[in-house]
């Protein structure tokens, strides 16, 4: 048996469970999230089966075979969560990054193929495609959770990191059709990150500088869909629905990141988070397009650049701004006609209903082309 | 795609040490380029100080400095991506290297 087959097997279970009880108890209120829980519980019975298995059965056999290895190991080599090693165990470097990541996603995260197509900016083909390559290496090379060596522990955290980093933003931007955030991912983002503190080997830089960044990113979770789930703008959040104690928290960490000599994509992302957090309306956006700039060096994304443009037009002024986007030229991007419609909207209300319109017909999310529509009909009632 | 080196000369080596707002606006340039996925190779600046270069000629005499007594002094250089030289001529004129008396030079790279 390998384990690639096993938390297959664990979601096919979790579909049967969900079908027999829902159709007695109808469908949950939050369909995702139940799946999620139950997926969860299951491969947790499984792994505690399976660890009493390994404690009483394999040590011994495996203990007799090399004795050395008894001296060797240590508490830094074992990564304690489960769902880590797991996590680990996957983003082996044999595989394409892109495919550990997308493997990643799918089977530790719970990700359809889609979200793992929308997360990685790619399509469903090329992740179906990806997903196999990557499961029939792991099938042919009799994958199993192995304790991993220092060196590959450190070889392996980059890819980790980035998935994590993937799961956190999916529950905080979810492109997911009716929910515009997942808490659950989110924190649970946070949680796997937290533990990878817990290992000296693992509690570098950079993983207190991602905790830090979700840390900010969360406190406004609350403050960012209304009642009925519809997505609220940063500038229109009730800031008493920012949570002080997850600021403290990136507070916190963002101190233990810098502490050491390195500067990765997830300090800047977390210094950007961080001055979203203050309470300077105005004087943030110059150093937030510093930031920008230095993170678009680093890593081009077009989120970056659209955010960074956003900056600059906040900074510069919006005709500055305009010229700064549309140089982008990300014609099948629904933020890019989103953010021209918004940089539009004073300038020639027409040009910027044409965007929005672009901008909803792009977008695959609900609560978004709510938005957008929103958007659109406040300027028509002024114009 | 086409990938081209975009060449920086300045004629005053007091024009090296940039302004924090002169920083502010190269750093726009050079970020705005990536943000449009053009940039291939963020480059280097070159140090224009005598003891920072060498001059070896063809009977290998070897002279100090970067040759700061010409005209001009080349203070640094990146490579960005582009369908054609016109395109990266447009990119290069926004660079704020103008407005204190600096050139570029663009060069198409060699593909082998």
């Amino acid at each position: 048996m390998n384990n690639i087959q096993i938390v297959e097997d664990i979601a096919s279970d979790t579909f049967l469970k969900a079908s027999e009880h829902w159709a007695i108890n109808g469908i949950p209120t939050n369909p995702e999230a139940w799946l999620y829980t139950v997926a969860k519980n299951k491969a947790k019975d499984y792994l505690k089966h399976k660890a009493i298995f390994d404690l009483k059965v394999s040590d011994n056999i495996r203990n007799a075979v090399s004795e050395e290895n008894i001296f060797t190991e240590t508490d830094e080599r074992t990564i304690s969560d489960s769902q880590l090693a797991m996590l680990f165990a996957v983003c082996d470097p044999v595989i394409a990054t892109e495919g550990q990541i997308s493997l990643a996603l799918q089977v530790l995260c719970g990700f359809s193929v889609n979200e793992v197509a929308q997360a990685l900016l790619s399509n469903r083909e090329t992740i179906k495609k990806r997903l196999f390559r990557a499961k029939d290496y792991l099938r042919k090379s009799n994958f199993e959770i192995k304790e991993l060596s220092s060196l590959q522990i450190t070889e392996r955290l980059p890819t980790v990191l980035k998935s994590l980093y993937l799961l956190f933003n999916e529950g905080y931007y979810s492109k997911h059709q009716d929910q515009f955030v997942r808490k659950e991912l989110c924190y649970e983002a946070i949680r796997l990150a937290v533990s990878l503190t817990e290992n000296n080997l693992t509690n570098t830089a950079q993983v207190n500088a991602l905790i830090a960044l979700m840390c900010y990113q969360s406190s406004r979770l609350d403050a960012r869909t209304g009642d009925t789930g519809e997505i609220i703008l940063f500038d229109n959040q009730d800031r008493n629905l920012w949570n002080q104690d997850m600021i403290d928290k990136g507070n916190h960490y963002i101190i233990l990141a810098t502490d050491r000599r390195q500067t990765s994509k997830y300090h800047i992302e977390a210094a950007i988070a961080y001055w979203h957090t203050t309470s300077e309306q105005q004087s943030k956006w110059s150093p937030i397009l510093q930031l920008y700039n230095q993170l678009i060096l680093i890593e081009y994304s077009p989120i970056t650049a659209l955010n960074r443009a956003f900056a600059y037009a906040k900074v510069y002024g919006i005709k500055e701004g305009i010229n700064e986007t549309e140089k982008l030229k990300l014609e099948y991007n629904a933020h890019y006609f989103g953010l021209l419609g918004y940089l539009y909207t004073d300038l020639d209300p027409e040009q910027a209903k044409r965007n929005y319109q672009k901008a909803i017909s792009l977008s695959p999310s609900a609560p978004e082309r709510q938005l957008f529509k929103k958007r659109m009909r406040e300027i028509q009632g002024t114009g | 795609m086409k990938d081209f080196m975009l060449i920086f000369r300045l004629k005053d080596v007091a024009d090296f040490r940039p302004s924090p707002e002169q920083m502010q606006e190269r750093m726009n340039w050079l970020a705005s380029i990536a943000a449009q996925e053009k940039l291939v190779d963020k480059g280097n600046t070159l140090l224009p100080t005598m003891d920072a270069g060498r001059h070896i000629s063809a009977d290998q005499v070897v002279t100090d400095g970067p040759y700061t007594e010409l005209k001009e002094f080349i203070s640094g250089y990146i490579v960005i991506r582009t369908d054609t030289i016109d395109e990266a001529v447009e990119i290069a004129k926004q660079n704020p290297i103008f407005k204190i008396g600096g050139s570029i030079e663009v060069r198409e790279l060699l593909k082998r």
